[in-house]
């Protein structure tokens, strides 16, 4: 059963009478979000409630742009990890061109550009804005707390400056590909622009072998993190969930391509191979009021028993195996931490995270040694549709792009189901599950209030990603003076009615 | 041969020539968007500001005559220049990230050239019709600067498909045909004016991003740079032809 055991606290009866008390911004995650717990006299935690204060609409502003474009304009929803959507917008306008199986190279090329994406973002969440709290200690002062306080602290500098190796080696891994770090072109409707150049092949080669040292390193040092305060650890944010993950149709981890499965919290297999063009009828999303953010489910359980979640801990918890070695044997160690079963930790997250960077770097070195990505055909040609949905495993979990068409080519609808939004009712019962065990009765301090973050820093949320409920929830706009004074409020209504206040 | 002063420096130039004309001959860069080295001027741009002895002109329209003094590369100028193309920007919805005129687009590189590092004038955010009605060209008003160099192709290949309508802000890119529309007009995508687009307004559909970053034109050269290369040469054959 995979009922929300803290969802009691999503809504106090009586907020009116409850002292508020605001985590804003929510510190290193991508984006602005903000958390807001209600507590009584006896500081009883009565309401916690993680808000996308974000609004973007990418959903809207797409639509009457051709097709051709779509890639390129969604990946501008993110500057973290903007290949993930460019090659899911790219696998939904492969469809839309009528290409179901790009070639041999184009695909190649693709899962080059995304492993360098994965490991990139990868290293810049675990090292930059997740380790300080588990290297220096969740109590620890919030000015210690960042990635440059541990290059200026003797035992953790090199740890640290091979995280920002990591990161560097996997933006130029997307660099060679796509012809810039950050948002290049690259990916075509039925293929890629380009094979890998000699010389970037040159380059990446010789640094291959230290990367995977390094992502070695990461992997031992979150691996001895955890298991040093095991009991912890485990019980910290812990909530059960089911887990969807892509997989290939042997079982595999798979990033780039492959079919829907869904694990459920007792291990067993609810739902496997999934048709991605179809993912409608399996996933459904809840809007709720008070976020910008929609609740995914599994149609099938509703939204109550069928909340899920995804990413890296989703997907090592859903795979047989993982086809790279070093990465399948850290797989099967990980594992044992709950004998088998789903590992359901939130903070196991990051351990999944870094099995994930070494797995990317393995599948770096396979690739950079392949012969397609030197020559070969880079574009198929079909019959155009309508209609196309292209999904991915981003770093953050899986990530649905789907786009209709009209006669000329210009865009209709679209639709995207972005990583983080899976995770959004995980994250709420994560920080109310920290609520509700630690800061309960407690006068609250920073370091109580930093266990929040902790627990929603986990799941490496990419916030300005998931803010996609057009028009469900009120649109407010402040005019604020330069006292910081809320001088005039315009609030827009889900039926469209507007109000001063 | 008479002579003009460009920047300090003496070129010749031949009777009839524009100012600017006499400058790319010599390959000596005016900044310009509207002017084609192939068509007749149209003087609506005014990219191509100098100061004649004294006195603000347009180089495409103006004529060269002996004795003049002209300013072209002053930062003066260069502030006017500016101020131009940032107009343009905010005039029209011109989107650089999604674009896929980027780093083949004229005035992106105009941009870029000037040293422009924001827009200064508030966005217009005008509404525009996009129509892909054509099979094979995509008509995206956004990016229209006006430029007229469309109209004038489409009258040299022979078939005034396109016409700029309206004045001042109510200028608007229209498509002759009976329903206004690209798909039913006799637009050929072979024609000239199918190609001749400085920015991402007309353009061949289905041809994006096809060139990969840092081969685009304007990755590893500036405007000035392509300018003098490839629009000088086509002046000088203009005018060899006209000799023969």
């Amino acid at each position: 059963m995979t009922e929300q055991k803290y969802r009691h606290l999503e809504t106090a009866e009586h907020p009116e009478t409850l002292r508020r008390v605001a985590i804003d911004p929510v510190t290193r995650v991508e984006g602005h979000g903000k958390v807001t717990l209600l507590l009584d006299e006896d500081n009883r935690v009565c309401q916690a409630r993680l808000h996308i204060v974000e609004f973007r609409g990418f959903e809207k502003f797409i639509q009457g742009r051709p097709y051709w474009e779509v890639p390129v304009l969604v990946q501008r929803l993110c500057g973290i990890c903007p290949v993930s959507h460019l090659l899911a917008g790219a696998k939904a306008i492969d469809r839309i061109v009528g290409v179901d199986e790009i070639p041999p190279s184009a695909e190649k090329l693709r899962r080059l550009l995304h492993y360098g994406q994965v490991l990139q973002s990868h290293a810049l969440h675990f090292f930059h804005l997740a380790s300080p709290d588990l290297l220096f200690g969740f109590d620890s002062e919030a000015e210690k707390r960042n990635i440059l306080e541990l290059l200026r602290t003797d035992r953790f500098c090199d740890i640290a400056l091979e995280g920002i190796k990591l990161r560097k080696f996997g933006q130029e891994v997307i660099r060679a590909v796509i012809g810039k770090r950050i948002h290049g072109v690259g990916p075509l409707p039925g293929g890629m622009n380009k094979h890998l150049s000699a010389e970037d092949r040159a380059c990446l080669e010789p640094q291959i072998d230290e990367v995977i040292r390094w992502s070695q390193n990461g992997l031992a040092l979150i691996r001895n993190i955890y298991l040093a305060n095991a009991d912890y650890h485990r019980r910290f944010a812990v909530i059960r969930s089911h887990f969807m993950a892509l997989v290939t149709n042997r079982g595999s981890h798979e990033l780039y391509d492959g079919k829907l499965r869904v694990k459920g919290d007792d291990g067993r297999i609810l739902y496997d191979q999934l048709n991605d063009q179809t993912y409608t009828d399996h996933i459904h999303e809840q809007v709720k009021t008070w976020s910008y953010m929609k609740f995914p489910y599994l149609a099938a359980l509703g939204p109550e028993e069928g909340w899920y979640r995804v990413g890296p801990l989703a997907r090592i918890n859903t795979c047989d195996f993982i086809d790279s070695p070093l990465a399948e044997k850290a797989r099967q160690e990980f594992l044992q931490l709950d004998r088998g079963l789903p590992v359901q930790a939130s903070l196991a997250y990051h351990w999944a995270r870094m099995i994930e960077i070494l797995h990317c770097a393995e599948k770096i070195r396979e690739l950079l040694a392949d012969a397609d990505l030197y020559g070969g055909e880079l574009e198929a040609k079909g019959e155009k549709r309508h209609e196309g949905v292209g999904i991915i495993e981003a770093p953050r979990g899986v990530l649905i792009h789907h786009y209709c068409i009209d006669e000329d080519g210009l865009v209709t609808k679209a639709n995207l189901i972005v990583s983080t939004t899976h995770n959004n009712t995980a994250m709420n019962e994560s920080i109310r599950q920290v609520a509700d065990e630690y800061l309960d009765g407690q006068v609250l301090t920073e370091p109580l209030l930093n266990r929040i973050e902790i627990a929603i820093r986990a799941y490496d949320p990419c916030l300005s990603c998931a803010t996609h409920a057009i028009g469900k929830m009120p649109l407010q706009v402040e005019l604020v003076d330069a006292a910081g004074a809320t001088r005039q409020c315009l609030i827009r209504h889900a039926d469209g009615q507007v109000v001063f206040q | 041969m008479p002579t003009i002063s460009f920047d300090g420096q003496e070129i010749t130039f031949e009777p009839g020539q524009t100012i600017i004309e006499a400058a790319m001959a010599s390959d000596l860069y005016i900044p310009h968007l509207c002017w084609h080295p192939d068509f007749p001027p149209h003087g609506s741009c005014k990219l191509c500001s100098v100061k004649v002895n004294g006195r603000i002109c347009s180089a495409c329209t103006f004529p060269a005559a002996e004795g003049q003094e002209v300013v072209s590369s002053s930062e003066e100028v260069r502030q006017l220049r500016l101020r131009l193309t940032q107009m343009l920007f905010v005039e029209g919805n011109h989107f650089c990230p999604s674009c896929e005129k980027s780093g083949q687009c004229e005035l992106q590189a105009m941009g870029y050239y000037l040293g422009m590092t924001d827009n200064h004038y508030p966005h217009f955010f005008p509404v525009r019709d996009i129509d892909a009605s054509h099979p094979h060209v995509l008509l995206d008003r956004d990016r229209c600067i006006f430029c007229e160099l469309c109209v004038r192709a489409s009258r040299a290949d022979g078939k005034n498909v396109f016409e700029l309508a309206g004045r001042g802000i109510h200028t608007r890119l229209v498509v002759d045909s009976p329903s206004g529309k690209l798909g039913d007009s006799n637009l050929d995508v072979n024609d000239r004016a199918a190609h001749i687009c400085p920015v991402g307004a007309i353009v061949v559909k289905e041809t994006a991003f096809r060139i990969p970053i840092g081969q685009r034109k304007y990755d590893r050269r500036t405007i000035a740079e392509v300018s003098v290369a490839e629009e000088a040469p086509l002046l000088r054959k203009r005018y060899e032809q006209k000799e023969d």
